[in-house]
This record gives structure tokens, sequence and C-alpha cells, in this order.
């Protein structure tokens, strides 16, 4: 008779530990590059951040190990050779900047880092199973709505660069619109798992497209509004885009009905088309879209004309480390990092890069693949989406796609929200893979003796 | 759900597939476009960041880079801007390599010259930091001092060469202006001041000595006159030519008159040589008459009038119309009528009859040296033409030391040296101060300097300023400069 054995799976935190090996080393390999072409020696601070980013994801790792054994081997390295690199662009920045000691911009990315380590870590140890969250639906609906309303708010609501997504408490300005977009996935997922029956399969059938009914319009309407809200009263076209391009592909992974994504897209492209015959600032970002170098352009912002430049500096291998002038580009460690890291690290460096951020969300989607609920597939779609499509809004802004908005890039860019928001979702993504890639529980044998059993007992620990 | 999941890891495929097309756009086909645009500051700090060469006048430099703090790694500096700014021109980062030596060997100096190709390849190699070529000029800076002292306020210009090679000894244009406050880094102040250069209406930045407005040569053209009359065989320095108070000058109602009102020699008969000592309008107006337009032209034109030079700065070619009537070559003789000239190029009618009727290609740059001091090129002295045989020459010569030794231009005297000259009066204009000429060269017997010197206006004197008295003191100055040891 044959039997059938199944394979143990394989945790695979040894790979995690091989490749996290790597991922410090091109790190610290970037840092001293860093250090020899700016200074001409090596960095005596390359053993505080080498020690420091070490400590950080080898406490991660050892976590996995614990808590979540069977988690994706991929995810963390990848996130670290991102925040990493961000880490070592931003020092070289500081370089160019004469920022030191406590002015440095890579010493508060770091502590940033730190701290969002820990968030990442808590998930970890305090979310057992991420199927609890879907208990904090409304919650997180709630506090979804205060998060972006924050900033409005009149006298903690800080508007810069003519964006108001800031509030500042003291010295400290944060976005809470990065964190908005974890505990909308949250709700979004918990709300869509619930609601999928009657918005997939009610319907008209029109043209071969199944439209849903009127009334089930109501929730893809109020996220419209919400983000055309955000649009208009924060100036944020990036967010905006971010939260409704998260709920449509949710709603569509839900329903699996590709009428969404066509209502969608209607809606946006409806909603930005009045919002660039109406607003004066949504005419601008148009404008240097499309005729950066028109005189006209140019007098509103050369920002866009000089990260080109920059990137065209790059070419194809790069200036090398330290050696272009990504400072002359405004905000080169935030918004503009990707241009920074084209012009020294060249158009090979930047292919790296984003084939980086897409193993790193294609892992996030293989783990909706593979876990068996359905909260837990719209979570880790959503998280891992929310990732690409920032990638697609920051890089597509920079290198002339889409008009140019203010988001981060995740992991690379200096900023403590963004910083925060994206471990945030490693951890969560990892609890999730773990959930995926855990074995079923083995059926205890115990009550098979007897031949009259016809059912089994499974108990599960 | 997991169809959907798949399908939308499609999309985020496509998305990245987007970025990466993007990316490759704007990095490797549109790559080299970009860094071509007139605003994109990269490029400029990229030819900033090389130090750019020296300028040496005798191994000291009249325009260097030193480093600076700020983004554009090195400032420009000048140590004596007024004496050598139309040499050097000056180097902006906002109006360029301008004018000078500055543009002219821009490539050299910033290090893009292809003669630099190997060098470059060699730095990057070695990880030596890449420099600029020096250039070495030719000027003599005791002369330059000595011309530039000499014209002081006064508008005007001096060349001086040696015309045994043609290197150019002085340059001076005045006025004159500082290229420093061109060369600053602070965008409003260079804006300003070349503003201010280009309003001011004394035109400073204007190089008159090669490249200004051209001169009515005045009496100096006489020389030439007479390198034609002596060359057509029919005169020599003897000849007795005729010396009127009034020269008749057929097909019109104008006399041609002289400057002293009155016959040049008793019977209003002289020597040629006589007509040039005293500056005789009369005689060498007849002897246009007779020897006829083209015989001017075409002697001019052996001196390097019409030739566009580059020394290698570009110098405006001086001109003798083609095709003048009888009256017109009369008045040509004399350097009137629409014959223009620039300094330098009266500077070479003098070294050409100093170097035994050979004129020597006038330069400015003697030699280019790499950072490691090897010679990049090197201006080994050229022959521009042959004016005059050596015959003439040294019946020039012998008739234009008579000038200064007891003629019109006795002021250019240099105490045990034969001087050899010519002064010239230009009118130009009515109810203008002529301009004040003079044109020499010496040591006679073994020339060592040729200079030119006009004063515009008749300088300090107006109209009582005349070539002898203006402008034949700063030639004399600048010939002593250089014959002292």
């Amino acid at each position: 008779m044959a039997t059938i054995t199944t394979l143990a799976p394989r945790t695979r935190r040894g790979v995690e530990l091989v490749l996290l090996v790597f991922a410090v080393g091109i790190v610290m390999l970037a840092y001293v590059n860093v250090g020899i072409a700016v200074n001409g020696t090596l960095p005596p601070s390359i053993i505080a951040y080498g020690v420091g980013l070490t400590v950080l994801v080898l406490a991660v790792h050892i976590t996995l190990r614990l808590r979540a054994a069977y988690a994706d081997p991929v995810l963390l390295p990848a996130a670290t050779v991102l925040n990493g690199l961000g880490l070592v662009m931003i020092h070289r920045l500081d370089l160019a900047e004469n920022r030191s000691g406590g002015e440095a911009f890579a010493a508060r990315q770091m502590i940033w880092m730190a701290l969002g380590v820990a968030l990442a870590l808590a998930i970890l140890w305090l979310l057992r199973d991420h199927r609890r969250l879907q208990r904090f639906t409304y919650t997180a609906m709630a506090a979804g709505l205060v998060l972006l309303l924050l900033p409005l708010l009149p006298g903690l609501g800080k508007s810069i660069n003519g964006s108001r997504i800031w509030i500042g408490v003291g010295p400290l300005s944060f976005q809470p619109g990065e964190l908005a977009k974890i505990v909308l996935a949250v709700f979004f997922a918990g709300y869509l798992v619930q609601t999928r029956d009657a918005l997939s399969l009610v319907g008209r059938r029109v043209l071969g497209f199944s439209l849903p009914r009127a009334r089930d319009l109501g929730p893809i309407l109020i996220a419209w509004l919400a983000s055309l809200g955000v649009l208009v009263f924060e100036r944020d076209l990036g967010s905006s885009l971010l939260f409704f391009g998260l709920f449509v592909a949710m709603l569509y992974v839900a329903t699996e009905r590709k009428s969404w994504i066509a209502i969608g897209l209607t809606l946006f492209l409806a909603g930005s088309y009045l919002a660039y015959l109406t607003f004066g600032h949504v005419e601008r970002r148009v404008l240097l879209w499309l005729h950066p170098f028109s005189a006209k352009a140019l007098e509103v912002s050369d920002q866009l004309v000089r990260g080109l430049f920059g990137m065209a500096n790059g070419g194809l291998l790069g200036t090398g480390l330290g050696r272009g002038r990504p400072d002359l580009t405004y905000y080169a460690e935030s918004d503009f990092i990707v241009p920074s890291f084209a012009e020294e690290l060249g158009l090979f460096g930047v292919f790296a890069l984003l084939l980086l951020y897409l193993v790193f969300v294609e892992r996030g989607m293989r783990t909706a693949l593979g876990v068996r609920d359905g909260f837990g597939k719209l979570l880790a779609t959503g998280l891992a989406f929310t990732v690409a499509l920032q990638c697609f809004v920051v890089v597509g802004g920079v290198t002339r796609v889409i008009p140019l908005t203010g988001l981060t890039m995740p992991f690379l860019s200096y900023g403590g929200s963004s910083l925060l928001a994206n471990w945030a979702i490693l951890g969560l993504l990892l609890r999730i893979s773990d959930q995926a890639r855990r074995p079923a529980p083995p059926v205890e044998p115990t009550n098979l003796a007897g031949s009259d059993a016809v059912t089994q007992v499974v108990r599960l620990r | 759900m997991n169809a959907p999941i798949r399908r939308l890891a499609m999309v985020v495929a496509f998305m990245f597939t987007c970025l990466l097309v993007s990316t490759t756009y704007i990095q490797f086909v549109q790559a080299s476009s970009l860094r071509d645009k007139p605003n994109n500051r990269r490029t400029l700090l990229a030819n900033y960041a090389r130090e750019r060469g020296p300028i040496l006048v005798h191994g000291d430099p009249i325009a260097r880079s030193t480093p600076t703090d700020d983004d554009l790694k090195f400032q420009r500096s000048y140590p004596d801007p007024q004496l050598y700014a139309h040499i050097t021109g000056y180097y902006s980062f906002v109006y360029g390599a301008g004018a000078g030596v500055e543009r002219s060997q821009d490539a050299l100096l910033s290090g893009s010259a292809d003669a630099l190709f190997y060098r470059r390849m060699v730095d990057l190699v070695t990880g030596r930091k890449p420099q600029g070529a020096a250039v070495e000029l030719t000027i003599d800076p005791a002369a330059q001092k000595a011309a530039s002292d000499g014209l002081g306020k006064q508008t005007g210009a001096v060349v001086a060469l040696n015309p045994k090679t043609g290197a150019i000894l002085a340059l001076v244009s005045h006025p004159t202006y500082d290229p420093n406050r061109l060369a600053g880094h602070d965008l409003t102040k260079v804006q300003q001041a070349y503003q201010d250069l280009n309003d001011d209406k004394a035109r400073p930045l204007l190089n008159r000595a090669i490249a200004g407005d051209l001169y009515p040569p005045g009496s100096t053209f006489k020389v030439v006159t007479a390198a034609a009359a002596l060359s057509s065989g029919t005169y020599d320095e003897d000849t007795v030519v005729p010396g009127p108070a009034t020269l008749d000058l057929p097909q019109t109602s104008v006399n041609l008159p002289n400057d002293f009102r009155g016959a040049c020699g008793p019977g209003g008969k002289l020597s040629l040589t006589r007509a040039l000592q005293i500056s005789c309008n009369t005689a060498f107006g007849s002897l246009g008459l007779k020897l006829g337009g083209n015989a001017l032209r075409e002697q001019a034109q052996k001196f390097g009038f019409g030739e566009s030079l580059s020394v290698p700065l570009p110098v405006t070619p001086s001109q003798v119309p083609a095709d003048m009537n009888p009256p017109q070559s009369a008045q040509a003789a004399i350097g009137q009528f629409d014959v223009r000239v620039t300094p330098l190029q009266m500077a070479m009618v003098a070294a050409g009859v100093a170097n035994d009727g050979v004129v020597m290609k006038p330069y400015l740059v003697q030699t280019v040296r790499a950072q490691d001091l090897d010679v990049i090129s090197q201006t080994q002295p050229q022959q521009l033409s042959r004016a005059v045989s050596s015959d003439v020459a040294q019946q020039l010569t012998r008739m234009m030391v008579k000038v200064v030794s007891g003629g019109t231009g006795t002021r250019a005297q240099i105490p045990g040296v034969t001087v050899a000259g010519k002064t010239g009066t230009a009118q130009h204009g009515d109810g203008k101060a002529p301009h004040a000429w003079f044109i020499a060269f010496a040591p006679a017997q073994d020339p060592q300097v040729a200079v030119a010197v006009v004063v515009e206006d008749g300088g300090e004197l107006g109209h009582e300023g005349f070539g002898g008295s203006i402008a034949a003191p700063i030639a004399k100055d600048v010939m002593q400069a250089v014959l002292k040891p």
C-alpha cells in the first residue's frame, strides 16, 4: 500500500538569515563607498550604523524564530536593504549639506527606524493571529477617519509646501495619513469580507459587465468623496490617489467584479478632471507634469526639472555614491530620493531598487494567496498593494508618468511617519505570512482506535 | 478570491514595468539632451569642478583658479585685473568664458580640449584630480605696464610686437574693466556688474587694440604709401616730389591742404624722405594720385590688411577700399577716406619695415602646458607675408629714423637708441578732436620692438593733441620698457 507522506514544511529562517547577512553587507558596502568618495576615508560612524542596523534586524529575525517561524523569509531582507540604503543616501546628503550630530537626518532616521522596528516587534509579539483585527473593523474605520481629519484641525494641523497633511506637536511633525492607510486597509478588509456577497452577487449584466445595484454603490461613492475631500481640503494628490486606489483594488479582489474597477476609474478620472478645472494647485501640477521645461512651468517650480537633470546625469551606471550632486534637487532625501539614487547608482541601480520593491510586493501578494481566511487575504492584498501603489505614484511622479505628488518612497525616504507605517505593514505581512505557510495542525490520533469511529475529533491547540 | 489577487499581481507587475520604461527613457534615451539643456546646473558645475588652468605672464598668473567652499568649487580671480582685462577676458559662471584668452583658449584652460583627451584618461585611472592646461603668454609685463600707464585715463590702445617673431609684447585698450567683478559667484552682483559694463558709454568691454571700431590711421598710413612708391621702382628715398601748399584734387572742387598751411619745401618741392619727416600731405596725396588706389590697396594687403587673424583672439581685419577714384586715392594715401585699421595692424606695418620687409604672424600664446608641465603646444614664429623688399625696408627705416631724429616724432627719441617712427593725426568727423597716432620700432639697426599707439580724440590735449605730442611719448616708454635689460 502506497503511503502518502507530506514533507514537513520548512520554516526557511536559515534562508532569511543568509539573506540578511547579504542585506546588511550591501548596506555597509554602500556606506563605506560614500565615506571614501566624500571624505577619502572610512567613516568612523560606520560601526555605530553597522551595529545599529544589525541589532535591529536581528531582533526582528529572532522574534520571527520565536513567534512566527513560518513567516516569509524574503520580506525582512528586502526591507532591510531598502531601509539601509535609504539611510546611506540620507547620510550622504547630510554630508553634502553639512548636517551633523543631532542635526543629521540620518541619525533621526535611524531613531525612526528603531521605533518602526519596535512597532513591528510589538505586532509580532502581541498579535498572535491577524484575524483578531477583524473585530476592530469599525474601530479602524473611526480611527482612519480621525487620522485623515487630524491635519484639518486648527492649531494641530500644519500646512507644509501647500499640502495640509501634517500635524505638529511641539517640534515634532507627523503625517497621520501614513498610518491611516493601514487602519483603512484593516477596515476595508473587515468590511468587504462581510459585504462581499451582496456586492458581488446581486446585480444585472449589461454589455457583458455585471453592474451592481444602485444602492450597493454607497461604499464606493463614500470612499470617492472622502478621497476627493483629501484632495480638496488637504491638497494632497498623492494620498487621495492612494486611498481611493487601495479601496478599489480591495473591492475588486473581494467581489471579483471587474465592473468595480471600471466604475472606480471612471469616478477617479471624473473627479480628477473636476479638480483640474476647479483648483489652481491641481492645474499647476498638470502643467508641471506635461510641460516641465516651459517658461511658465519653471516659474512655478523647477523641482521636477532638477530631478530629471539628476537622473540624466546618472545615465546608465551612475556617478557612484557620493560623487553626484543629488543635493541640488529639493527634497532629495524624501520625495526625490529616487532621483538621488538614479543619479549616483544609475539606471541599473534604479532597476535593482524597483525590482526589490516588486519582490516585496509580490511576496505580500503570495501571502494573500496562501492564507486561508478571507480577511487575511484582503488585508495582505491591501497592504502589499499600498506599497506598490505608493512606489508607482512616487516614481511615476518624478519620471513624468503621472503628475508629481508629495508621497514618500516606502522604507527609502526620510520621514518618521512613513517609516513607522511601513515597518507596521511589514510586521502585519510577516504575521499573516506565518499563518499562510504554517502547516495545518496535526490530527491527534487518540480516538482512531475504535473501528466504529465515524467522526474524528480534531482538536486544535 | 485567489483569481483577482493573481490579476492584481499582474497589475502591479504592469505598474512596475511602466516605471522601468520611464526611468530608461529619462536616463538612457533622453539623458544626453537633458544634460545639454542650458539651465542644467550639473553640467555647469562639472566644468567648474575641474580646476581651470592659469593664464601666465612671465611665470606669474594673471588669471588663476583658487578653491572655494561653495558649490562652484573654484573661484576665478585676476590678480592685476585692470592691466590685463582685455587679454584675459573673463570667466563667469553666468556669462561663460567671455572674450580674451579665457574664451579663445577655453577648451584648453577647462581641460576639455581634444588635445588633453589622453591625459584625462590617465587622470581617470590614476585618480589624479583633473586640471586644465596652463596658458603662457608672450606679454612683456614691463611693456604692458608702460603702455597702460602711458595711456592713463585717455581712451585708446597700444600694441607692441617683437618684429622678428610676431610675439605680442603689449596689448592694452583703455578704458579697461575689472574682470573679477564678472567672475564672482554672487549672481546678482555679477549681473549688475555686467549690466553696468554694457551700459557704460565709454564701452570698457571693447578691445580697441584688435577688435574695436576700426580707426582711421591718419598720417601713419603714409608709411604704406611710401612703401608702395619705393616698391614701384620709380621712386627712392631721395626722389624729389611736389609738395605744394594745397593739392588740387581732380574731378572735385575739394582741395587737399597741408596741416601747417604752406608749401612743404622751397618752391613746393622736396625729397620723399623729407616729405615723410614733416608729414607732408600734398606730397603723399600726389603720390596717391600717381600710384593709384589699387597699388595702395595691394601694398596694404601685403602688410596684412584684409586678413582675418586669430592671435588666437579674433582680430578685426583692417581695410583699404577697393576701386577708389583718384581723389579718393589721394585721400587714402594720407590715411583718410575709408581706410580703417586696428592698432595691431599698424604695429604690424612698423614691424614689417623693421623686420627687413617681412611681416610675422602676430601671436599671444607662447606655450600651453599640462598640469604636469609637459608642453602641449608651443607657438612657432610664422611668416605672414613679405610686405616690401629688403632694400625698400632699409630705405623706409632710414626715412622713419629721420622722422624721430628731426621731424614730427622727436618726442619718441630714446637716448642712445636709434628710433624709427611715424606720427599720425587722424581727423574723424567734423568738430571732433583728431585721433593721435604713433607707430615706431627700435633700435633701428637691430629692431627688438615695434609699437603702435592710438589716443582717441587727441587724449588729454584734445584739439591740441597731435600724434607727435600725445602718442609718441607713450610709444617711447613702451619701447624703453622692452629694451631695458
